[in-house]
């Protein structure tokens, strides 16, 4: 087994050493009957070029993102993600790293932590910014509880444009530790009513912008009526490029940031791996959930990093930790770094009007085609459209015809009543081609 | 023949003083600042052309401050993380015994076959009829964690080992509360020796935790486990093998226990990689058990994530498995993302999609590349290696539990270390300096000054022989009061000793501009 480097005579010598006759005298304090005495019924050992062919075999049964234009959105988006990432987190010292408890030889980690958790707390316009979630949806869940912690109240607010997905999360997780949750109905035009919602007893409002319809919503009178009552305002993107063109959430008075980071530096993956981003202001840091990279110095007076404030998570407070998790989103956080230091302010900024820009372009000739109806007054690089038949037959006819034109709203809200309208992203790998196929395909199949 | 212009080949007048240089750089070991502090605000290292005039239809919320983020161009940015790179300590830079971290070998198969484009460039919202490959890729990685494991379902969805308890635990609540017994079994049984996420887990759900006390052999009871059963405990969360390094002999017995008071049994799949092919804890009597993907199947620990964490669940629990999962249907694949849509009771949803995909696909690329015989070979290799490292440190270091059989790992106390004024912490230091990570120190916390030693299956016995040789030759040195080896350690990383004191007390967690400097008084 080319992974295993004992050969036979080592696993002999080696048994000889500890004194033991064969290697099952070593799991001798496993029930005798219930000791496998052959292999479990699954195929033996593959060579590299076996592997390859199945796995290979599965691969090509799926239509990927960069095969077809390719509209599809709502919660991970397809970008470009330049070579360059891709190399340096395949680097082994990255890869192969561990969470760095030894910080000594590991300040590539730390460091690169560091510079991600400002690159955060610089986009969200907060003061300070966690090494990562698990993705967005888990991190909002993380999010509601911490607000709770803070206001020590146990009621949640969703609007009704958070991603129906991170409102189940959320709810899954408060009905399990017995919390409250208001969910409001989905409101295609964003214009719901959730300033009535906002009483003394609400720890938080969780508010999505851009929100699963891609409208853009304003923050600050949410802000402001939640900070009237003692609440939280926690500030939900998926869509992180939309933070080089909209108002950060922190400057409209957000008092929790959690996102999606997977759009810069991570592939589609079909779900994951993908980043939550969790950023907030200084004086809660410590009813934050997740790591956190701090700067010191070493003994020789030089600076360093390490990981900090750790008294908060569970190997030392156990049962009274602000959370159970134990890992971050280590990796996909580098590849979120290296991209945006590839970006840079300018280059972000740019990604963000060519996004805007493509999406208007699309949202503009889309209207153009009888069946088709805009919906959205605001939107970044996704809107809402109503067809006239319903969106999930019609995108899998469009997917028969080549095109993946985006999600059904009943895929995400089955008993909505929302069956006809669609999500349609855009962003920067879209071309004219692509937007005129998604045209002529709609006019053939409404 | 290089040498025709007569240069020395010598190696000269090596010295033995120290020679400052003028950057503060030695040679390949680089000091590189903070992107922060090199970046430019109009440096980009991406092209891409500026779209035509457009009317943005923001709703007036265009951002109008700037957002500080410094650009480096492509060359820059490559040099900048290759050099921070190499600060670093990875498992192919060296033996990694990092005890409960398992630590092994990560296959670049895995990390092709991850990137083909029908896994690495599908959306998890596509029509299902596109990502047929996908869902068969699940479905099968499912199949081969049900068959290791023996048990009757899989939930693919957490993100990680954590959010695999909390996935399991949430399953054994609905499950007490379609029994109509939420309110009365809200306790949670969690030995001393159980990772921190244990009753981290169970009381972020509200349940209560009771501890069990550790026992002096290393092992959990049944009879300290039945007195605390009754009609208030839920379950038990059991880490088996568990984090001393050793099988539970009792745990079928435990198990019975626990499912005659109504209980269920809930395992920490941590150390799952000393058994695989083994023994199944379906056969042993657990309830719910989550597979770090990322210990046991090798998957790239990635410098802390992504992990995944699959929990498998008995007859009895997999009801309630959360959405979304994969179905066969008549069609082929279907994924079930509602939980109305189910024949069965979800009981919620753990993450907005399907969990890590791109790990599923590594963690079956390690399975199909050992196969069933290769899964086997692994799990005893690993035992074989720990137990060869205890062999050959028994006498020299302290053994808590005595010298008796481990599994994957091994575990020492600080005995050892009385009366040389060296701890555990300045053990682990000196290691760096050898050029090892340190093992796993100060955890189970029910051993005074632990250290979890877990070579795994990855190291051969040339490598070992030479850490069992540095480890040997460290203890000596303790007890023989070379203390300053230890205490200043470690000397040769990137970094000396870091002020985790300081850190903590003055969180500096982000970059702030250096405040201006006064203009000079005349």
């Amino acid at each position: 087994m080319r992974y295993l480097p004992l050969s036979d005579t080592d696993r002999s010598e080696m048994l000889a050493r500890i004194g033991v006759k064969t290697v099952d005298d070593l799991f001798a304090d496993v029930p005798k009957n219930l000791l496998l005495k052959e292999p479990v019924d699954l195929p033996r050992r593959k060579g590299e070029m076996d592997v390859e062919r199945i796995l290979s075999r599965m691969s090509a049964k799926n239509v990927p993102a960069s095969s077809v234009p390719f509209f599809v959105g709502a919660g991970a988006y397809k970008h470009h993600v330049p070579a360059t990432v891709d190399h340096l987190i395949q680097r082994s010292e990255f890869l192969t790293s561990y969470t760095p408890y030894q910080p000594e030889i590991a300040q590539g980690t730390l460091q690169y932590l560091f510079e991600f958790q400002t690159q955060v707390a610089a986009l969200t316009g907060m003061e300070v910014a966690n090494a990562s979630m698990y993705d967005g949806s888990t991190g909002t869940g993380e999010a509601v509880l911490m607000a709770h912690r803070v206001t020590k109240r146990r009621k949640a607010v969703l609007s009704g444009g958070l991603h129906p997905h991170y409102a189940e999360v959320v709810r899954t997780l408060s009905d399990m530790a017995s919390d409250s949750v208001v969910t409001m109905k989905p409101d295609v035009s964003g214009a719901e009513d959730i300033l009535s919602q906002i009483d003394d007893s609400v720890s938080c409002v969780v508010v999505q912008s851009p929100d699963v319809f891609g409208n853009v919503r304003d923050l600050k009178p949410i802000a402001e009526k939640a900070h009237q009552h003692g609440a939280l305002l926690i500030a939900v993107f998926t869509e992180v490029v939309s933070l080089g063109l909209v108002a950060s959430p922190g400057s409209q008075g957000a008092d929790i940031v959690v996102g999606e980071g997977q759009s810069i530096g991570n592939a589609l993956n079909f779900g994951g791996p993908y980043v939550g981003l969790f950023a907030t202001q200084s004086k809660f840091i410590r009813q934050m959930p997740g790591r956190l990279c701090g700067e010191t110095v070493d003994a020789d007076g030089n600076r360093g990093f390490v990981l900090t404030l750790s008294t908060r998570e569970q190997h030392i407070r156990r049962d009274k930790a602000t959370s159970n998790i134990c890992t971050n989103s280590g990796l996909c956080a580098l590849a979120f770094t290296i991209h945006m230091t590839l970006l840079g302010e300018t280059g972000l900024k740019r990604l963000a009007r060519v996004n805007h820009a493509n999406a208007i372009k699309l949202a503009d000739l889309l209207a153009g085609v009888k069946g088709v109806e805009v919906l959205n007054k605001t939107f970044f690089n996704e809107f809402t459209v109503r067809l006239s038949k319903p969106a999930a037959e019609t995108v899998e006819r469009l997917a028969e015809k080549g095109v993946l034109a985006g999600v059904p709203v009943s895929r995400l809200l089955p008993d909505a009543g929302l069956d006809d309208l669609l999500l349609v992203a855009s962003t920067e790998v879209n071309t004219d081609d692509d937007r005129a196929a998604l045209c002529a395909a709609l006019k053939e199949v409404l | 023949m290089l040498n025709r212009q007569g240069r020395p080949s010598s190696a000269g007048q090596a010295g033995t003083t120290e020679h400052p240089t003028f950057t503060g750089n030695k040679a390949l070991a680089q000091i590189e600042p903070l992107l922060f502090e090199i970046g430019r605000y109009d440096t980009t290292g991406i092209d891409i052309d500026e779209p035509e005039d457009f009317e943005p239809r923001l709703g007036g919320l265009e951002r109008k401050e700037a957002i500080g983020l410094p650009g480096l161009s492509e060359p820059e940015t490559m040099r900048h993380y290759v050099r921070l790179s190499q600060q670093n300590y990875g498992i192919d830079t060296g033996l990694f015994p990092l005890g409960s971290c398992t630590m092994k070998h990560n296959a670049r198969l895995n990390e092709r076959m991850a990137r083909l484009p029908g896994f690495s460039d599908v959306h998890p919202l596509q029509p299902i009829s596109t990502v047929q490959g996908a869902l068969e890729l699940m479905n099968e990685l499912g199949r081969y964690l049900v068959t290791l494991t023996n048990m009757t379902a899989v939930a693919l969805s957490p993100k990680a080992g954590a959010h695999g308890e909390l996935c399991g635990m949430m399953a054994i609540k609905a499950a007490i509360e379609a029994r109509g017994e939420a309110k009365t079994r809200n306790v949670v049984l969690v030995p001393d020796s159980a990772h921190g996420t244990n009753p981290a887990t169970a009381a972020l759900i509200g349940f209560v935790v009771k501890p069990v006390p550790a026992r002096e052999d290393g092992w959990v009871h049944v009879e300290d486990v039945k007195e605390r059963l009754g009609p208030d405990v839920a379950a038990i969360m059991l880490t088996n093998p568990n984090t001393c390094g050793l099988f539970e002999p009792q745990v079928a017995e435990i198990a019975k226990a626990i499912h005659e008071a109504g209980a269920y049994f809930y395992c920490d799949g941590a150390n799952f990689n000393a058994i695989v092919g083994k023994a199944r804890p379906g056969d042993l009597g657990v309830d719910a058990m989550h597979i770090n993907l990322h210990k046991t199947f090798s998957t790239p620990h990635g410098g802390g994530g992504p992990g995944s964490g699959p929990v498998v669940l008995s007859e009895r629990l997999a009801p309630y498995a959360p959405v979304p999962f994969v179905r066969v249907g008549k069609d082929g694949f279907e994924l079930v993302e509602q939980a109305s849509d189910a024949a069965e009771k979800p009981f919620g949803r753990m993450t907005a999609f399907h969990g890590q995909m791109g790990m599923y696909v590594r963690a079956l690329s390690y399975m199909l590349s050992h196969g069933s015989d290769g899964m086997r070979q692994a799990s005893e290799d690993a035992v074989l290696n720990a137990n060869y490292i205890r062999a050959g440190l028994s006498d020299l270091m302290s053994l808590p539990f005595g010298n008796k059989p481990c599994m994957h790992e091994v575990l020492f106390d600080d005995a050892w270390l009385k009366d040389t004024g060296v701890t555990t912490l300045d053990v682990a230091k000196a290691m760096i300096d050898e050029g090892y990570h340190p093992m796993t120190m100060y955890f189970p916390l029910v051993v005074h000054g632990a250290m979890l030693i877990e070579p795994t299956e990855s190291e051969s016995k040339a490598s070992l022989d030479l850490f069992v040789a540095t480890l040997r030759d460290l203890a000596m040195a303790a007890k023989n009061g070379d203390k300053e080896r230890f205490t200043g350690a470690p000397y040769h990383a990137p970094r000396r000793r870091l002020d985790e004191t300081r850190a903590a007390r003055n969180p500096v967690l982000k970059w702030t501009p250096p405040a201006p400097v006064a203009e000079a008084a005349e």
